[in-house]
C-alpha cells in the first residue's frame, strides 16, 4: 500500500470513529436526521461519479437505481423479514444487474444514448413497481423497522452510522476504482474511446463493469431509505430531486476524481439542508439551477478544477 | 442562552410526560414566550396546490393572538417547507421539534408526507393534528394523533362510502372504478372496491391509469362497452378536467346512474369555473359545501377573509377544500391546550379524546385513533350551473349535498345523461 | 359499438395523440437530430410556449393565432441560447456531450421556477370554442380537442420538410450537421446558420405548447413528463429525419392507445422506453437514419 493509501485509511477510520462517538457528543438528533441525508447524497454523488466522472456517461436514471434498492429492502424486510445488511447485499447485486442491462443495451453505441436511455430507466420501473400489487403500486408500503440494536441511542443515530458506513465504503471503493488500471482505462476511454480501443484497453467491459459497481452503490444508498421514512412509494423513491443531485453534486465539486463528488454533495446537501429549514420556496431549486449552469459555463471542471486550474493544466 | 437551555430541556422532559408537572414550565418559564406551532407544509413540488392550507393557519394564529393567545401567551407558527418531498419529512420534523422548539404539532398534507412522521411522534411521545391523511393513523395507532379532516373511522375504505350508499339507494349493481395511479386515487379506488363488493355489486371494469395521461377517449370507450351503472373515479385536477372533456366528447351509456367519486378538482375554483356546465351531474366528494346546511357565522366569517388573502397570493380563490381544515386544526391544538391547561402533550391528547370541540365546519369528536367519530365526507352533485362565472359556486344549489343524509341540501339527480343535460 | 369499430376509434386516437408528439418532438429532432445539441429543456421551453398561449388566451386570443405570434419571440430566445451555448463551449473546442447536458438540465429548472413565480404553481388551461365539441365520421369519433392540436403536428412538419428542401438556409442547416468545414470554406458561417437552426428549434415549441394546452391543462412542470418520449421518437426516427419524427410519433401513438385500450393503460408510460431500448439494442440508426 502507498503512502496516499496509509492516508486515506487512517482518516477513513477517524471518520467512522467519530461517527460512533457522535451520538455521545452531539444530543440534538436533528444533526443525525440531517445527517443522514447528506451522507447519503455523498453516497449517490459517488455512485453516480464512477461512471459519468471516470467514464463520463451520464446517468439521467440515479433515481431508478436508487428507488430500486428501495424498493429491494422495503420488500425483502415485509415479505420475509430479512433485516438490513441483508437487504443491502440484494440492492447492490440488483443495482449492479441494472446496471449492467442498461449499460449491454446501450453502451455499444455513442454515449449521448446511454444518458437518454436512463432517462426512461425511471419510468419503466415507476411503471413496473405499479403494476405489482405485491410492491403496493401507487399506495405505496409502509415498514415499520425494527428498533435500533442497543448500543445505538436511537432511530436517526443507528441510521446515521448506517449510512457512515455506507457512504466510507463507496468512497474507498470510488478511490480504488480510479487509481487502479480500471480508473486508468475508463480516462482512456473518457479521452477517446476509439484511441482506447485500439491501444488494447478492452473498452466495453470496463465501461460494463464502471456501470454494474455504479449501479450497485446508488443502490447501496436506497437500502436503508424505507427505514428513515418508514414509508416508500414509487413518487418520491423515484423522485426527480435525486436525480437532479446526483448530477449537480459531483459537478460542483469536480468529476475527475474521487474527492469531486464528495466536496459537491457535502457542499450541496448540507446548503439545502439549511434551506429547508431556513428560506424556504422554489428559490431553492432556482438556486441549484442556476448554480448547475454557472459551473458548467464558469468552472467545468468543477470546485476542484477551479483550485487546480493554475496547475497543472489539460491532465487527461 | 443557558436558560434558553434549560428550558427547553424542561419542557421536553414534561413533553414526554414524566419529570417535571408541566405547569411549572409553563408559568415558571414561558410567561411571555409565545407558544410554537410547527407544521411542514408543501409550498413546492407535486403538492404545492395544498399550500393554501397556509392562510388557514395565519388565519387562526390572527385570531387567537386578537383573543388573548393561549394560556396567556402568544401564538407563533413555525412552517417549513416539505418541497412535497417525503425524505425530507423525518429532518423537517426534528428539526421543529430539537431546534426550533416547537410546542405543538401539525402533519404535513396527506398520507404519503405523514406515514414518514408517524414513528417520529410515536418514538417521542408527542401530539399532532393530521392534515387529511386517510388512514393516517391505523398501522401506527399512536394515541396522540387527530385528524383536522373529517373522513371518518376506518377511513381507507370508508371514506367514500357516501358514493356507495347513493349507488345502492338508486339501485346500481354493476360498478366501473377508474383511477390515477397516484396514492391517493389508488386508495379511493381499493377501497371502493371493498365496499362495492360489500353491497353484493358486480365490478365490470377496474383499471387505473398512469399520471399525466392526457386522452381519456379510449379509457371511456372501454368502459361504456361494459355498461356499468356507476362508475366511481379517483383523479387529480388535470385528468378530472380531461376525464370531463371526454365525456363531453364521447358520451356515456345512459345505463350510468352516478359518475365520479373520489376526482380531486372539481373542488377548485379554477377547475369548477374553467368547465363551468361541463361539470354538471357529476357526484363528487367534497368537504364543505357552502351549503344552508352548513352555513355558520364563523365559516362565513372565515371566508370573508380567506378570499381576498387568496387572491392577492395567487392560490385557489374558493378554498372550501383546505384552508378551513387548516383553521380546524389550529381550533383543535387550542380546545386541547385550554382543556389541558397546560402543554403537556398527554394532558392535551387526553382531553380532546373526551371533549366535543366546536369547529368552524361543525363540531368535532375523535375515536382512540383520532379519526372523528362520524364521517363527515360530503357527496355532493353539480348542478344549475351556467357559464363560467366563479361566483356562483360561492352560492347555494350549486354544489348540492346529497349525501350524507344529515346534512342534505338537495336531490341526486339521475341517471348522469339527466343531471348532465341540466 | 362493434369490437371493430372499437378498435378504429383507438387507432384514430393513436393516430391524433402521435401527431401530438410530433409537434412537441420536432424542436429536438432540429437541436440534437441535426445539430447534436442534447437540448433536454427543449420540453421546458414547449412548456413555456404552452405559458404564452395561455397568457395571450386570457385576452380572448385564439390560441393557434397566439402560437403563430408566439414564433417570433422564441425565435429570438431559441438564437439567444444558442449564442449563450455557443459562447460557452465553442471556445472550448468541441462540447462536452455531460456539460452541455447539466448546462440544459439547469436552465429547464430555470425555466420551471420562472413559470412557477410568475404564474404559480395551478394548472392552467385554455378556451376556445373548438374545446369540447366532437366530430363523427361514421363510426368515428374525434374530439375537436384532439383534432385540432394534431393538425398542427403534421403541419409544422410539412412546413419544415419544405424548407429544409427548397431554400437555401434550410439546404445550409442541413449541410451543417454533415461538414462545418466545407460550408465555411464556401463562405458561409456555420455559428450563424447554427443559431438559425437553434432558433427555428426554439420556434416550435410554441406550437408543441399549443398543442398540449389545448388537449388539457398545463403546469410549469408538465415538460418533464415529456421528456422522455420526445427523446425517444428523436432517436427512433433516426436522428433529425424531419418526416421520420411524424412517422414515428404517429407510431408511438398507435401503440399507447393499443396497449392502453387492450391491456391496461397504467403499462403505457413503459410503451416509448422499451421501444427505445429494443431500437438501441438492435437498430442503433433509428429506423429512418442511415448508418454513420
Amino acid at each position: 500500500m502507498t503512502r496516499g493509501g496509509w492516508t486515506f485509511g487512517l482518516a477513513m477510520l477517524v471518520i467512522v470513529l467519530a461517527g460512533f462517538l457522535a451520538p455521545h457528543v452531539l444530543k440534538n438528533p436533528f444533526y443525525f436526521f440531517a445527517g443522514y441525508v447528506i451522507l447519503q447524497y455523498v453516497v449517490i454523488a459517488t455512485g453516480w461519479n464512477i461512471l459519468g466522472g471516470y467514464a463520463g456517461y451520464i446517468n439521467f436514471g440515479a433515481a431508478g437505481f436508487f428507488g430500486a434498492g428501495a424498493y429491494a429492502s422495503a420488500f425483502l424486510f415485509n415479505a420475509f423479514g430479512i433485516p438490513l445488511w441483508g437487504s443491502l447485499i440484494a440492492a447492490c447485486v440488483i443495482g449492479a444487474g441494472l446496471g449492467l442491462l442498461m449499460g449491454y443495451l446501450t453502451l455499444r453505441i455513442q454515449g449521448v444514448y446511454f444518458a437518454i436511455a436512463t432517462l426512461g430507466l425511471v419510468i419503466i420501473l415507476e411503471t413496473i413497481i405499479h403494476n405489482i400489487p405485491a410492491l403496493g403500486g401507487a399506495r405505496g408500503m409502509v415498514v415499520y423497522g425494527p428498533p435500533p440494536p442497543g448500543w445505538a441511542a436511537g432511530p436517526p443515530q443507528y441510521m446515521f452510522v448506517l449510512m457512515l458506513l455506507i457512504a466510507v465504503a463507496s468512497v474507498s471503493l470510488a478511490r480504488w476504482m480510479q487509481l487502479s488500471w480500471v480508473g486508468r482505462g475508463l480516462r482512456a476511454v473518457r479521452a477517446s474511446e476509439d484511441a482506447a480501443e485500439c491501444s488494447g484497453v478492452p473498452t466495453l467491459r470496463l465501461k460494463l463493469l464502471a456501470c454494474a459497481v455504479s449501479g450497485a452503490v446508488l443502490a447501496a444508498a436506497g437500502a436503508p431509505y424505507p427505514f428513515y421514512t418508514s414509508f416508500v412509494e414509487p413518487v418520491t423513491a423515484f423522485s426527480l430531486i435525486i436525480g437532479l443531485n446526483a448530477i449537480a453534486m459531483p459537478l460542483i465539486g469536480g468529476t475527475r476524481s474521487w474527492q469531486g463528488p464528495v466536496i459537491g454533495a457535502l457542499l450541496l446537501a448540507t446548503t439545502q439542508q439549511i434551506a429547508t429549514i431556513t428560506i424556504s420556496s422554489e428559490l431553492n431549486i432556482l438556486f441549484v439551477g442556476v448554480v448547475l449552469i454557472a459551473f458548467v459555463a464558469l468552472a467545468p471542471n468543477g470546485l476542484i478544477g477551479l483550485v487546480r486550474r493554475k496547475g497543472t493544466e489539460a491532465r487527461l | 442562552m443557558i436558560t434558553r437551555r434549560n428550558f427547553n430541556r424542561l419542557a421536553a422532559a414534561a413533553a414526554s410526560g414524566l419529570a417535571m408537572p408541566a405547569v411549572l414550565t409553563g408559568r415558571a418559564f414561558g410567561q411571555d414566550k409565545p407558544i410554537r406551532f410547527g407544521a411542514s407544509i408543501s409550498l413546492t413540488g407535486a403538492l404545492a396546490g395544498t399550500k393554501n392550507g397556509q392562510i388557514g393557519y395565519e388565519l387562526w394564529r390572527d385570531d387567537v393572538n386578537a383573543a388573548g393567545g393561549l394560556l396567556g401567551r402568544p401564538v407563533e407558527l413555525v412552517l417549513l417547507d416539505d418541497q412535497s418531498t417525503a425524505s425530507n419529512i423525518p429532518a423537517i420534523y426534528s428539526a421543529l421539534v430539537d431546534v426550533e422548539k416547537c410546542d405543538v404539532l401539525f402533519g404535513p398534507y396527506g398520507a404519503s408526507l405523514t406515514a414518514p412522521v408517524m414513528p417520529f411522534i410515536k418514538q417521542r411521545d408527542l401530539f399532532m393534528i393530521g392534515m387529511f391523511p386517510l388512514a393516517g393513523n391505523d398501522q401506527a395507532k399512536h394515541d396522540k394523533f387527530f385528524h383536522s379532516a373529517a373522513w371518518g373511522p376506518n377511513s381507507g375504505t370508508d371514506w367514500a362510502r357516501g358514493f356507495f350508499d347513493l349507488a345502492k339507494s338508486v339501485g346500481v349493481k354493476k360498478l366501473a372504478i377508474l383511477a390515477n395511479d397516484l396514492e391517493f386515487s389508488k386508495n379511493a379506488a381499493v377501497g371502493g372496491a371493498k365496499v362495492a363488493e360489500e353491497y353484493g355489486m358486480e365490478i365490470v371494469f377496474n383499471q387505473s391509469y398512469p399520471p399525466n395521461t392526457s386522452d381519456f377517449s379510449t379509457i371511456l370507450r372501454n368502459i361504456s362497452a361494459a355498461n356499468p351503472d356507476a362508475v366511481f373515479i379517483g383523479s387529480y385536477p388535470a385528468d378530472s378536467t380531461a376525464i370531463i372533456h371526454s365525456v363531453r366528447e364521447i358520451g356515456v351509456p345512459d345505463s350510468v346512474k352516478l359518475f365520479g367519486g373520489a376526482m380531486i378538482g372539481p373542488q377548485y375554483g379554477s377547475l369548477l369555473s374553467s368547465l363551468g356546465p361541463e361539470l354538471n351531474g357529476l357526484v363528487n366528494c367534497h368537504l364543505f359545501s357552502p351549503e344552508p346546511t352548513m352555513q355558520s357565522a364563523e365559516i362565513k366569517s372565515f371566508f370573508d377573509r380567506y378570499v381576498p388573502r387568496a387572491e392577492k397570493e395567487g392560490v385557489d380563490p374558493l378554498g372550501f377544500y383546505i384552508p378551513p381544515f387548516y383553521y380546524v386544526a389550529g381550533q383543535l391544538a387550542a380546545a386541547a391546550i385550554t382543556g389541558a391547561g397546560s402543554l403537556d402533550q398527554a394532558a392535551m391528547a387526553q382531553w380532546l379524546h373526551a371533549n366535543k370541540v366546536d369547529t368552524i365546519v361543525g363540531p368535532a369528536t375523535f375515536n382512540e385513533i383520532g379519526d372523528w367519530t362520524t364521517r363527515r365526507v360530503l357527496m355532493v352533485q353539480i348542478q344549475n350551473v351556467e357559464g363560467n362565472d366563479l361566483a356562483q359556486f360561492r352560492e347555494a344549489g350549486r354544489q348540492v349535498i346529497i349525501d350524507p343524509p344529515e346534512l342534505k341540501s338537495g336531490d341526486l339527480i339521475h341517471p348522469y345523461n339527466k343531471a348532465r343535460a341540466g | 359499438m362493434t369490437q371493430f369499430d372499437l378498435f378504429m376509434n383507438v387507432v384514430a386516437t393513436g393516430v391524433l395523440l402521435g401527431s401530438v408528439y410530433a409537434a412537441v418532438a420536432l424542436g429536438l429532432a432540429i437541436t440534437f437530430g441535426i445539430l447534436h445539441i442534447p437540448n433536454i429543456a427543449h420540453p421546458a421551453l414547449v412548456i413555456m410556449g404552452g405559458y404564452f398561449v395561455v397568457h395571450a388566451n386570457r385576452f380572448g386570443v385564439d390560441p393557434l393565432i397566439a402560437a403563430l405570434v408566439g414564433l417570433v419571440p422564441f425565435y429570438l430566445l431559441g438564437m439567444l441560447l444558442y449564442s449563450f451555448y455557443a459562447n460557452t463551449f465553442e471556445r472550448r473546442g468541441r462540447a462536452d456531450v455531460l456539460q452541455s447536458l447539466t448546462l440544459f438540465f439547469g436552465l429547464s429548472l430555470v425555466i420551471e421556477i420562472i413559470l412557477v413565480l410568475a404564474y404559480g404553481s395551478e394548472l392552467k388551461s385554455l378556451t376556445a370554442p373548438y374545446i369540447g365539441s366532437s366530430l363523427r365520421f361514421g363510426p368515428l369519433t374525434i374530439p375537436s380537442r384532439l383534432l385540432v392540436p394534431a393538425i398542427l403536428g403534421p403541419a409544422t412538419v410539412g412546413a419544415l420538410w419544405l424548407y429544409f428542401r427548397y431554400t437555401n438556409s434550410g439546404t445550409a442547416i442541413r449541410a451543417v450537421a454533415h461538414d462545418e468545414r466545407a460550408l465555411s470554406i464556401a463562405g458561409l458561417d456555420p455559428a450563424a446558420i447554427k443559431r438559425q437552426a437553434f432558433g427555428l428549434a426554439t420556434a416550435t415549441a410554441v406550437i408543441g405548447g399549443a398543442a398540449l394546452a389545448m388537449i388539457g391543462p398545463i403546469d410549469p412542470f408538465s415538460g418533464r413528463f415529456q421528456i422522455g418520449r420526445v427523446f425517444a421518437i428523436v432517436v427512433l426516427a433516426g436522428m433529425g429525419s424531419i418526416p421520420g419524427t411524424l412517422v414515428v410519433a404517429i407510431g408511438l401513438g398507435i401503440a399507447e392507445t393499443l396497449i392502453a385500450s387492450y391491456l391496461n393503460p397504467a403499462w403505457s408510460p413503459g410503451v416509448a422506453f422499451a421501444m427505445l431500448l429494443g431500437a438501441l439494442a438492435l437498430r442503433p440508426q433509428g429506423l429512418f437514419g442511415t448508418v454513420r
